[in-house]
């Protein structure tokens, strides 16, 4: 009995030596130096693992700054959507660097085609992704460039920032929870969304429409689309904006909300976000309801429930909506 | 009775329309001819906003290997060259043309005499074809030059003719090979020597058993053509199930018919070779059936292309009360339009109209794993994970499971009990593969 136990003791115990040997040579043969500023980059960064940078995830990211901060003793050309500014310096801190402080921006909706304005004619009972919708017909308003209402951009977001609104049937940008991070930029068949430069508090003024066909034609689809009647174009004092396949596209680096355009759109393709509501008053066009309505919600927090709390009621509901969908 | 072995259904047959003789549609008074109606590469527009035109005039050219040319289905003056709504509802561009008159191109034999005798030799044949952009008109419009130019170190042996027509409702096939059936064996004739094969098998469904009666008392006098029966199960109208119910062969996955020595084209196809072969007839004018449950006559209409849809269903009575839905093409395969505007193009079989009842959708169930959609797979997928990889956007492994082998014939949708979207989120994944394996081999 004991012989079989001491022999088993040895023979482990022999096995456990030798593998130590061998596993010491090997490590010794394959180690990997790594520059130990990775884990300190990594740590500062906000682990989101979004790919908003253009890196699969945050290591990677960490990687790629260190390397080009060895190798060129710059942070040129990166930036963490997520951490902004902010983050940028403690990185630029870390490694010992300067940083430019890059604009901050935010994701913007180029599309006012709610059901209101753009009806409805046809029904779409397919699955419920705006892809598959894409590639079969120009969607529910026959508009070929509207937004089809099926949320891709919002499955898409992994920061809680957009909702879509039942009533308009448009998905909505929560300002305070949008990272830039540009995943819906890329969710979204149509090219639809765009990142723009937030701005001085936040005001941006940008033609929400990017419908490319004829004026007539557009109209048909949609009240709000942008006709291309270059009249935003003529009065823009800083060649802001650019006329092109009949389609006004205003540059936000160049745009200084100066607001003159707004009134000028005949169709109100034109947006202001965040302004404070203008002096004298405009009766010729008043601003449409649902316009409205959408600024508010974008514009300020209640007092008894901030939009964030809102929009993540809405969001809870809606992804309830879209399970009961898809299942 | 042959027919090809795995999967199939058997849907409803509904085949309205099939003792209604093909008539001629009255000429529209202005017609939207897109300028690219084929598969692979556009072709481009040769008139301009203005000119004179005739019946039969290329309008569009299509210099691509693949491309096809289009011509003139009227004569009168080109209103403009613009665009015009397509069954998606996007815009293509298109020559829209007024008519006046009915003056056809001179060269264009408009005689009803029958030309048995072939005096063109095989390159003059696949070079005429080209000419007279004739395209696959079973539907999926491939230029039928490019089937006759059998790639080196491949052998055609059999010519297959596809008067199968499995799609429920649609008889255009069937009332071609009932009145155009000599044309059509001296057009197959034309395709045989085309392509150098002295066999050819015409495969028709059992549910029409006076075409099969009527072209293989004809066939006796046509060396090397033969009718074959088959039974009735759809999608047997597709290219490789046509294949394996006639010869047994078996097309690897993603190689083409030639393959195990096979062409196949459709009756149509046929018909348009004869004409423009022996007649120099452009391909311009198309059987279409207008057909329903709620539409009380229906026709078989020849019809000039870019014909809008509007225009044939008002030739049967105008668009009925509860009509839910506009299909063209077949209840399986075809495709809801957006519009009534859009026109009737090289690929239009049929226009069926839905009642309201027949145009929705099976509320969605959760899937049960009957595994009814494996079964009926005619090309041996596996449906639902197919689908599921492509919701979960898995599209390494939707290749793996060979989803460009997918014939979209909807069979799976069809019978699926719990009337999951199946074959939607396999074109879902269809798509995406294809893109990423074009991105591959540009790299």
């Amino acid at each position: 009995m004991n012989e079989v136990l001491i022999i088993a003791v040895i023979s482990l115990g022999a096995i456990g030596v030798i593998a130590a040997i061998v596993l010491f040579f090997v490590a010794r043969k394959f180690k990997v130096i790594e520059d130990p500023k990775i884990d300190v980059v990594e740590e500062k960064l906000p682990a989101a693992n979004c790919g908003g940078c253009g890196f699969a995830g945050c290591r990677n990211f960490a990687e790629a700054v260190v390397s080009k901060a060895k190798k060129e003793g710059n942070l040129e050309g990166f930036n963490c959507p997520v951490g902004g500014n902010e983050v940028m310096g403690i990185i630029a801190e870390a490694l010992g660097l300067e940083v430019e402080e890059s604009e901050p921006q935010v994701a913007v909706v180029r599309c006012n085609g709610s059901y209101q304005h753009a009806p409805k004619k046809i029904k779409y009972e397919g699955p419920a992704t705006c892809e598959f919708a894409h590639n079969l017909s120009s969607g529910e308003s026959g508009c070929p460039y509207g937004c089809l209402g099926l949320g891709d951009c919002v499955r898409s977001c992994q920061f809680d920032a957009m909702y879509m609104d039942k009533e308009t049937g448009l998905p909505v940008v929560i300002e305070e929870n949008c990272v830039a991070c540009g995943a819906c930029v890329k969710a979204c068949p149509r090219d639809i969304i765009e990142l723009r430069n937030v701005g001085k508090k936040s005001r941006r003024i940008f033609v929400s429409c990017i419908n490319e066909e004829k004026g007539g034609l557009a109209k048909k689809n949609c009240e709000v689309a942008c006709i291309g009647c270059q009249k935003c174009f003529k009065v823009c004092p800083f060649d802001a904006i650019t006329m092109n396949n009949n389609l006004a596209y205003i540059d936000y680096e160049k745009c200084k909300l100066c607001r003159k355009c707004v009134p000028e759109c005949p169709t109100n393709a034109i947006w202001e976000l965040n302004f404070p509501p203008r002096k004298e008053k405009s009766d010729k066009k008043p601003p449409l309801k649902d316009k409205e309505a959408r600024e508010a919600e974008q514009k300020k927090p209640t007092e008894k429930a901030s939009p964030g709390k809102i929009a993540k009621e809405k969001l809870d509901a809606d992804k309830k909506d879209n399970k009961d969908i898809i299942n | 009775m042959k027919t090809f072995k795995s999967g199939g259904v058997h849907p409803a047959e509904n085949k309205l329309s099939a003792n209604v003789a093909i008539q001629p549609l009255q000429l529209s008074k202005r017609v939207f001819i897109p300028i690219s109606q084929n598969l692979g590469a556009p072709s481009q527009p040769v008139v301009k906003k203005g000119d004179e035109v005739k019946v039969g005039q290329l309008i569009a050219k299509g210099e691509a290997f693949i491309s096809a040319h289009v011509h003139s289905s009227v004569s009168g003056k080109v209103f403009k060259v613009d665009e015009v709504i397509d069954s998606s509802g996007y815009r293509r561009p298109a020559v829209i043309i007024d008519v006046k008159d009915d003056e056809w191109e001179e060269s264009i034999d408009k005689s009803e005499e029958l030309k048995k005798e072939i005096s063109f030799s095989k390159d003059e044949i696949v070079k005429k074809i080209n000419e007279m952009g004739i395209v696959g008109l079973g539907g999926a419009t491939f230029p039928s030059h490019v089937k006759l130019m059998v790639p080196e170190g491949k052998k055609a042996e059999v010519l297959l003719i596809n008067g199968v027509e499995c799609e429920p409702y649609l008889t255009s096939d069937h009332r071609l090979m009932m009145e155009k059936a000599e044309e059509i064996l001296i057009g197959t004739k034309i395709l045989m020597k085309g392509l150098g094969v002295d066999k050819a098998v015409i495969g028709i469904e059992n549910n029409k058993p006076d075409a099969i009666e009527h072209l293989a008392q004809l066939c006796q006098n046509y060396d090397g053509i033969t009718v074959q029966a088959l039974k009735v199960k759809y999608p047997q109208g597709g290219e490789k199930q046509l294949i394996k119910a006639v010869t047994g062969r078996e097309v690897p996955s993603g190689k083409l018919p030639i393959e195990v020595g096979c062409v196949v084209n459709n009756v149509g196809t046929a018909f348009a070779v004869y004409e423009a072969v022996q007649k120099n007839k452009p391909l311009f004018e198309r059987v279409v059936t207008v057909t329903g449950k709620n539409i009380h006559n229906p026709q078989n209409f020849l019809v000039r292309i870019g014909t809008p849809v509007s225009e044939l269903i008002e030739a049967v009575g105008g668009l009925p009360e509860d009509t839910g839905k506009i299909v063209s093409g077949g209840p399986m395969m075809g495709k809801a339009l957006i519009s009534q505007d859009v026109p009737v193009v090289k690929g239009t079989s049929g226009i069926l109209l839905f009642n309201e009842q027949e145009s929705h959708r099976a509320p969605l169930k959760a899937c049960i794993r009957c595994a009814k959609c494996i079964q009926v797979c005619p090309m041996g997928l596996e449906p639902v994970l197919l689908a599921q990889l492509s919701d979960h956007q898995k599209w390494d492994e939707v290749e793996k499971e060979r989803v460009m082998d997918c014939i979209e014939c909807g069979s799976c949708h069809y019978t699926c009990p719990s009337g999951r979207p199946l074959l939607d989120y396999i074109r879902l994944g269809k798509f995406r593969v294809g893109q990423i394996i074009r991105n591959r081999s540009k790299n």
